[in-house]
């Protein structure tokens, strides 16, 4: 149920809907795009950026949340640490416990390698659960790893680094396999064949899913075989700086215990990043869908250690966050609710954008609908949004099919009283995935010997803007790569003597630049969400009134 | 009750605090002041890491929810449980069978299952997870596949069990098997991964791969779009 003062504009959506059923948008031409991404994409809105003042990316544009952590000080005093006490040593660290950390980790050890998985909350607490829709493999005899590609190419506004998405769309087939025999539940046909489904950008039927619950399939799977072949793994302890040697490779790891405050050090020959997303920053203030440690660690010590990051200024906001109730306010309503045939309605009751556009094109058309137009429905807490008309689905492909293909999304909105089956939801782009990241090569090492990295925090495979289906995809296929590389890195290499050198000349970078008052510790870790209340410690840290606080579920 | 100002009396451990009446358990708790390291992963009902406990004043019976799906209700007396000790069995996947023996094999307890239906009540996702232990008992995985596909492994089942099962884990291991003995081939993704390794597609990425931007545009302008359904 929806309060009465909403009422009307659903009115006005039921009467359109069968008006609706035959009616389907046209998709934009580029040139229809552009304008309209440089309008109303938040990307575009030069106040949200600054050029980094100091590192490997300096005089890049990156928005300001990004920019304060990856110019941020260093958590330690390299002076007080003592290398000489290894706590653990090893051939591979994999830091990060979610889809790419736990194949990287799977496929270290399958060639040979003595591994530790290090990760900051539980392991598995992580973006990939979050996964709903599906992942895209071109396995269909319709589609094919071509079609992947120049889908791929095209949704990324042909930025992608072309080496990687032909590794991308190559290895998918066998990724999709590889998971299965791993014991994962793809959706199937009854004569054995994937159901597919289509997802905005992709012009075949590509996305296999586990009902809605794909990455939460996906990772309590991988999770489990990483316990069953007992790799050693230790949870509640990110880590916080990157070790080097003397000859500028990397040589572990300082891990810090979020219970105790006790450091480790963590020595390798290898080192794979595996951190995921940045959602937690809330850039521009938006609200966004990421688990709670997505902070963007990994490339904050990254560009610490050298490492170079492309496309750090493009972030993807998935076009259809909640905006109603605030209890679930920026969290995810899954494209699939789209692809199974929702159309996004103003308050008039129409159509203003084909749902199935790449999602930076359907978030900005949102934006304009809302913004610009004032089309958009206002609720009693100041959000605004535009109807995701879900009631649809069932109408095209038969009742009972969204209680079917969407169990947690009928879940999620039923505790607020809410029957997607027989009413709209209200959405509006919330902030979701990290496009771009460390740059990385087809085996996943970085710009630093012996630093790889996989997932959400490399860059380059999906260009200026990922497609739905396309992130668990790289997850598993880099993140298997990079186990394997890492592996034969660990084997190969001559380790010199472990340093924290660089640490002491980023702190003097930073001091030369006079930022190092200004900018926070980092990595950030977790989000401070906690409510302040006055301050009478001395050194008077903390501001006498709570902070504005971010509005996020 | 809810004063004036849209505030509640809730008690978190034992404590009181007063909070603004719509929030979720999880974000009272930071509205309370707690900064959470434990009890908190996506915030969004699918990793369960908030499992919570609760009562009402007035209402001794226990409830459970996931701390970051679940508003808070006046009076509300609640605990999380962040970690419980459930057992998980070690096993070689592909030394398996996809039977009943197999099952009992690795979580022996699974017999001692007397109905009590604890589990069920527990469930966060209102899942039939007594059920789902009795189709194990009785080696149907298929079903156990099915009937637990939602479970978020937040442990609240285990943690109430009186004979020390660990539910999740159990459905888990069927779900496992399911997915690599049971379910039927797909035949058209053996036929890919063959093509792909047999080279079929290595000349045309090749081409794409180093054609110059403004053709490809072409392409994919042109690309005819298969209907979503
Ligand atoms: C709600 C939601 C829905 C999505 N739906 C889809 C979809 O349908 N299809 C699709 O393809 N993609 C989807 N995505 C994107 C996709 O799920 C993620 O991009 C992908 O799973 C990221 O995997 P990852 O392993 O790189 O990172 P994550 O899964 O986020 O794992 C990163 C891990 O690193 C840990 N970590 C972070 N910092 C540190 C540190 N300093 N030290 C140690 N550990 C650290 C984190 O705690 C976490 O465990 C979705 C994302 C979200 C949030
Ligand atoms: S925090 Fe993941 S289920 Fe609540």
């Amino acid at each position: 149920m929806y309060p009465a003062y909403m009422e009307e504009s659903i009115k006005r959506l039921e009467a359109s809907r069968s008006q609706r059923l035959n009616e389907t948008l046209r998709r934009l031409s580029d040139d229809e795009k552009k304008p309209l991404l440089e309008a109303c994409h938040p990307d575009f809105i030069a106040e949200g950026m600054r050029d980094l003042a100091v590192g490997a990316n300096k005089g890049i544009p990156t928005p300001h949340e990004m920019a304060d952590v990856l110019e941020g000080n260093s958590r330690i005093n390299p002076a007080r640490i003592d290398l000489g006490k290894v706590d653990y040593d090893v051939d591979v660290l994999i830091i990060g416990g979610g889809g790419a950390g736990v194949s990287a980790a799977l496929l270290a050890e399958e060639n040979g390698a003595k591994v530790l998985l290090a990760t900051k909350l539980r392991l598995g607490d992580a973006n990939t659960v979050g996964a709903q829709a599906g992942t895209q493999a071109a396995d269909r005899p319709e589609d094919s790893p071509v079609t992947h590609y120049i889908d791929t190419m095209g949704g990324g506004h042909y930025a992608n680094i072309p080496e990687l998405v032909e590794a991308l769309v190559k290895d998918a087939p066998s990724v999709i396999k590889w998971l299965e025999k791993l014991g994962v539940n793809w959706d199937k046909n009854p004569d054995g064949s994937m159901h597919e489904l289509s997802g905005g950008g992709a012009s075949r039927l590509r996305l296999h899913s586990a009902r809605d619950y794909t990455g939460l399939e996906e990772m309590r799977v991988l999770r489990d075989e990483l316990r069953n072949r007992q790799i050693a793994h230790i949870e509640f302890s990110p880590a916080i700086e990157l070790i080097l040697d003397d000859r500028g490779q990397v040589a572990g790891a300082l891990l810090l215990n979020l219970e105790t405050n006790d450091i480790a050090v963590v020595k390798a020959k290898a080192v794979i990043l595996a951190t995921g997303g940045m959602g937690r920053l809330h850039i521009q203030g938006f609200p966004t869908t990421n688990h709670y440690g997505a902070t963007a660690d990994g490339l904050v010590l990254a560009y610490r250690a050298g490492a170079e990051m492309l496309y750090i200024d493009t972030m993807q906001y998935h076009p259809t966050g909640a905006a109603y109730p605030v209890q679930i306010l920026g969290q995810l309503v899954t494209e699939k609710v789209r692809t199974l045939g929702a159309q996004l309605v103003n308050s008039d009751g129409s159509q203003f954008i084909m749902p199935l556009e790449p999602r930076d094109v359907v978030a900005a058309a949102i934006i304009r609908e809302c913004k610009d137009r004032d089309k958009g429905i206002r609720t009693a807490t100041g959000e605004v949004g535009v109807w995701l008309d879900s009631p649809m689905i069932d109408v095209i492909r038969g009742e009972g099919t969204v209680a079917r293909e969407l169990p947690a999304m009928v879940r999620q909105f039923a505790n607020y009283g809410i029957n997607i089956s027989k009413e709209p939801m209200l959405v509006y782009p919330t902030l979701h995935y990290q496009n771009g990241g460390i740059k990385i090569d087809a085996d996943g090492a970085t710009t630093v010997p012996g630093l790889f990295a996989a997932g959400e925090c490399m860059g380059g495979v999906h260009g200026r803007n990922r497609l739905i289906g396309n992130s668990t995809l790289d997850i598993f296929v880099f993140g298997r790569r990079t186990g394997k590389a890492a592996a034969r890195w660990s084997r190969e290499v001559t380790p010199g003597k472990m340093s924290l050198e660089h640490v002491r000349k980023w702190q003097e970078a930073l001091e030369e630049a006079d930022l190092n008052h200004s900018r926070p510790a980092s990595p950030l870790l977790l989000p401070d969400y906690a409510r302040k209340g006055p301050d009478y410690m001395p050194d008077n840290s903390r501001d006498l009134l709570p902070p504005a606080r971010i509005r996020t579920a | 009750m809810t004063d004036q100002n849209g505030m509640i009396d809730i008690h978190v451990m034992g404590k009181q605090y007063k909070v603004p009446e719509g929030l979720t358990i999880l974000t009272a708790m930071e509205y309370c002041g707690y900064r959470i390291t434990r009890g908190c992963g996506c915030r969004a009902g699918f990793c369960g890491a908030c499992a919570t406990i609760y009562n009402l004043k007035d209402d001794p019976q226990l409830k459970y929810a996931l701390a970051c799906q679940k508003t808070v209700e006046p009076d509300m007396y609640l605990v999380q449980i962040p970690f419980f000790p459930a057992r998980k069995a070690i096993y070689d996947l592909e030394k398996l069978h996809p039977e009943g023996e197999q099952v009992l094999a690795l979580y022996p307890d699974l017999i001692k299952c007397f109905g009590c239906n604890n589990c069920t009540k527990t469930c966060p996702q209102e899942m039939e997870v007594m059920w789902y232990m009795s189709d194990a008992l009785r080696g149907d995985i298929m079903e156990v596949a099915n009937k637990s596909f939602d479970c978020v492994m937040c442990g609240l089942c285990a943690a109430r069990c009186p004979q020390g099962l660990a539910h999740y884990n159990i459905a888990l291991l069927c779900r496992r098997l399911y997915g690599r003995f049971l379910a039927p081939n797909s035949q058209h993704l053996d036929d890919r991964i063959a093509e792909i390794e047999a080279g079929r597609y290595d000349a045309e990425l090749e081409k794409l791969r180093t054609m110059d931007g403004a053709e490809l545009r072409r392409l994919y302008a042109q690309r005819d779009i298969e209907p979503a359904y």
